[in-house]
């Protein structure tokens, strides 16, 4: 299943054969184009990039690596191959073959599916474009522009959706992704995590480590879908999400091994001993964990939500991992736990397990989440340093949900408005330490070297040592 | 004494890098790779390296491998306690190793020049030999072979590169293994073994992969000019991809480069003796970020440029990596120079470098290049006040001068 790179887009799913909806991608790339020159990674035009591109979508061909000029760079359309005999596996529809076109009845709640999916993509690559200009090194320049036009390739899985099964309404909805604007107060993208501030190196790798990881248990759930192309089309994208998770566990990884090194070395947890040595002190990191934690929580939704049970029923939207669990795969008589906040306590209580499908989808990614957390812990535990990063409680710092209208420490305590005033600044990252963030964001592009407040990484990409030149500056 | 061990190289995952995103385990089409809450683990029983795995993986952990006893690899229970990966273990270092009386009979061929086999330099690594006998070789395939002098040179040499497997084939610098060309002679033996010196750094021709590269000249004459075409050399330069290949070895205890930081190398070759200095040399690349300091010289001589193996790659390298010094013998309209030639321009730096108890010689290629660099370095030494025989006789003692020549 090798792809056609001499064709104007580049695709698995034999685009020539269908005239019309080849015309009407051919017509709305070059203003993916035109977004990519204003909204993609700033002063990029000019650079050979060691990139990734999938050639083919066996094993052996989409992780094919050589350098890219990066607006070359060949955007496509690749699916993972079908599945055949493939039946919708949940809800109301269990056992039926999957769908190869849209159901008439689900119709705008695929497109609102698939157009909030959609809209995640090019957002972060608007949030992260300034962040080439500060890179810590050249393996890490090439790391986020991998993350970028990959970005950018979700994107166009989603459009093509939009394009090949919703007729027009999918054509100006491919469109409007195209001109929503991460951030902007007028024409903003779609979910509050996407219009927030990437400022910085360390936000970045939060971001990739947290919130492509919601990223990833969405496609997840999606794959599932009874929706036969969006289910293959999720799963070619989960194959390259896995690198931006890579980069997010990886990057903080280094930046916690660089300040333990300098913790010992100079016999210190002093943040500001540890800030005037130049790198970034434990306990900031913990802040952006919290941070970045609550944030993406958010975009799971409401605990209890007749939707999520409906996305479900339908045979839409499936659990993570629904074809490897066992049950019934309906839910109409199953409960699941969820947490509210009754009086000073927080209380949980067995709802529903269908209405409380966006809590359970949550907890999977919490789990996603402390696993990583705990990987993070190895480093300082390795160094002999008592300090141990942790999650702060679901209900902490959220806008969104059951807590919404309550004030949660990281411990899990209900609050007073007072208390949680008094000592919001000592969880979350504030002024002054953003300006410490701000203050270390140079820029290192000689290979081999690396910015004094990230360590090396234990491997360079696809076998290549840590000082090869992963981007040419033309 | 017990059957020798049979290693062989256990594919593992790195859990100080791995990131658990499951994509070895959806990807492997043996489902070989399972795992725990804790660590993505690889059966060895089930593992056929046919590497499906590999390259989609965003991390590079899946690309880990250990040497162990084929009959004690390590078992899935222990992988999933594992934080970091063990230390790499050896053969049982009791084990006498086997080797073959041709391969013994050629090595004090080859370090006659040195006075026979010596002690290879103190910070040199620990070589495993004789690891595949002849009753026991190795297989390995092809996975390329292409001509490095230009098609219309004199000689014709080849660029050979050999996949080890799941066969655990440890080979450093300056090592050399045996191959044993298919067939018989005209009286009905097993062909003998031939060596050839290993032309790749000891962790691949390519890094991480258990693969190795020789530099093969194809024998079409003996060294008197009379046409013999010699039976493995055109066995090897003809290999294709994919063809297997039996393998004995590693050989060389003495010809090793030495590790610490701050240690210089000087290279005198011709012609394939380039493959031993070719892999110190990359060797020495790969780690050009660790800024271990030390010199490299590199002397090598050859008829024409368009016969010197390796000549555009090493042009390529830069000039405070490596001072190379080159010396050709039949360009037209040019007088002939040797390496012994290139050695006397250069006398300073060469009278430097035998001074400095932190460089190593290393000399290969033809028997007949021997006494020419040995005038060339009794003069240098003359010019400079010190007398050559009392001079090797030290860089033998401190084992800082080794000769393989044929």
């Amino acid at each position: 299943m090798s792809i056609n790179y001499s064709e104007r887009i580049p695709n698995n799913v034999n685009l020539a054969s269908n005239k019309t909806l080849q015309r009407a991608l051919e017509h709305w790339q070059p203003a993916f184009q035109e977004w990519w020159k204003e909204m993609g990674p700033e002063n990029s035009t000019a650079l050979d990039v060691y990139l990734r591109t999938a050639v083919s979508v066996a094993p052996d061909g989409w992780a094919h690596y050589d350098y890219v000029r990066m607006p070359d760079y060949r955007w496509g359309i690749f699916l993972t191959p079908a599945e055949a005999g493939r039946q919708v596996n949940f809800g109301a529809h269990k056992g039926n073959a999957a769908w190869q076109e849209v159901p008439g009845e689900y119709r705008s709640t695929l497109r609102r599916i698939i157009v909030t999916q959609g809209d995640t993509e090019p957002a972060s690559v608007e949030q992260q474009r300034h962040l080439g200009l500060t890179c810590p090194s050249l393996y890490d320049l090439r790391n986020i522009f991998q993350v970028n036009v990959e970005e950018g390739r979700h994107l166009w899985a989603m459009v093509y959706l939009l394009h090949a099964y919703f007729g027009r309404d999918g054509r100006e909805e491919a469109e409007a992704l195209l001109e929503r604007r991460s951030g902007d107060s007028d024409n903003p993208r779609i979910l509050s995590a996407f219009n927030e501030k990437t400022p910085d190196w360390l936000s970045f790798f939060m971001f990739t480590f947290i919130t492509d990881r919601d990223g990833k248990f969405q496609l997840a759930a999606l794959a599932e879908s009874g929706f036969d192309p969006l289910s293959r089309t999720c799963r070619f994208m989960l194959t390259e999400e896995a690198h931006h998770l890579f980069v997010g566990e990886s990057g903080i990884s280094r930046i916690i091994q660089r300040t333990c090194e300098m913790m010992n070395q100079h016999k210190t947890d002093v943040p500001a001993k540890l800030r005037a040595l130049g790198v970034i002190d434990l306990p900031t990191i913990q802040k952006y964990l919290n941070f970045h934690f609550s944030v993406t929580s958010d975009l799971y939704g409401n605990e209890v939500s007749s939707n999520a049970a409906s996305f479900y029923t339908n045979g839409l939207k499936g659990r993570f991992e629904e074809t490897k669990l066992a049950g019934d795969h309906k839910l109409d008589s199953v409960e699941y736990p969820v947490m509210e906040v009754v009086g000073d306590n927080i209380v949980t209580k067995p709802v529903s397990a269908l209405t409380a499908l966006n809590e359970r989808l949550r907890d999977d990614w919490v789990k996603d989440v402390n696993a990583g957390v705990s990987r993070w812990n190895k480093v300082p535990e390795k160094a002999g340093i008592p300090f141990r990063f942790k999650l702060p409680h679901k209900g902490f710092n959220r806008r969104i949900g059951a807590f919404t209208e309550h004030h949660i420490s990281p411990e899990g305590q209900v609050l007073s408005e007072a208390t949680w005033t008094h000592q919001h600044q000592q969880w979350l990252p504030i002024e002054e330490d953003q300006a410490y963030m701000r203050s270390l964001m140079g820029r290192v592009t000689e290979p081999g070297k690396y910015a004094n407040w990230i360590a090396v990484p234990a491997r360079g990409i696809s076998n290549q040592p840590v000082n090869f030149e992963y981007v040419r500056f033309g | 004494m017990n059957a020798p061990a049979e290693l062989v190289r256990q594919h593992l995952i790195d859990p100080e890098i791995c990131i658990r995103c499951n994509t070895c385990e959806e990807t492997c089409p043996k489902h070989a790779i399972t795992h725990d809450s804790r660590n993505y683990v690889v059966m060895f029983e089930v593992c056929e390296n046919c590497k499906a795995c590999i390259s989609p993986c965003p991390t590079g952990a899946i690309d880990s491998y250990r040497r162990v006893d084929k009959s004690r690899p390590h078992s899935i229970e222990e992988q999933f306690s594992w934080d970091s990966l063990p230390q790499e273990t050896g053969p049982d270092a009791a084990q006498t190793p086997e080797i073959p009386e041709e391969v013994t009979r050629i090595t004090e061929i080859a370090t006659a020049g040195q006075g026979g086999p010596a002690l290879p330099p103190w910070s040199a690594a620990h070589p495993y030999v004789g690891l595949f006998t002849l009753a026991r070789p190795a297989t390995a395939s092809v996975t390329g072979n292409h001509r490095l002098t230009a098609e219309d040179a004199s000689s014709a040499v080849h660029h050979i590169v050999l996949d080890f497997g799941q066969t655990a084939f440890p080979v450093l610098e300056g090592q050399s293994l045996g191959i044993i060309p298919p067939g018989q002679d005209s009286f009905g033996c097993p062909h003998h073994v031939r060596l050839y010196s290993v032309a790749s750094p000891r962790n691949g021709e390519r890094p991480g992969y258990n693969n190795v590269a020789l530099t093969v000249k194809r024998v079409l004459a003996d060294h008197e000019g009379h046409p013999v075409r010699g039976v493995c050399s055109n066995y090897v330069c003809d290999l294709k991809k994919g063809d297997k290949v039996q393998i004995v070895g590693p050989y060389g205890t003495s010809f090793l480069m030495p590790n610490h930081p701050g240690s210089s190398i000087m290279m005198i070759c011709t012609g394939t003796g380039s493959a031993p200095m070719r892999a110190m040399t990359e060797r020495r690349r790969r780690r050009i970020a660790l800024k271990e300091g030390g010199e490299l010289a590199l002397f090598f001589g050859a008829r024409v440029p368009a016969e010197l193996p390796y000549f555009g790659p090493l042009m390529k390298l830069p000039r405070d990596f490596i001072d190379t010094n080159l010396a050709f013998s039949r360009v037209s309209g040019q007088p002939k120079r040797y390496v012994q030639d290139v050695l006397r321009e250069c006398a300073e730096k060469v009278a430097a470098m035998l001074r400095d108890e932190n460089c190593y010689i290393y000399i290969c290629g033809l028997k007949g290049m021997e006494a020419g660099v040995n005038e060339a370095f009794a003069e240098v030494c003359r010019a400079h006040g010190m007398d050559w025989d009392t001079v090797l006789g030290g860089l033998k003692q401190t084992s800082r001068y080794h000769v393989e020549t044929y």
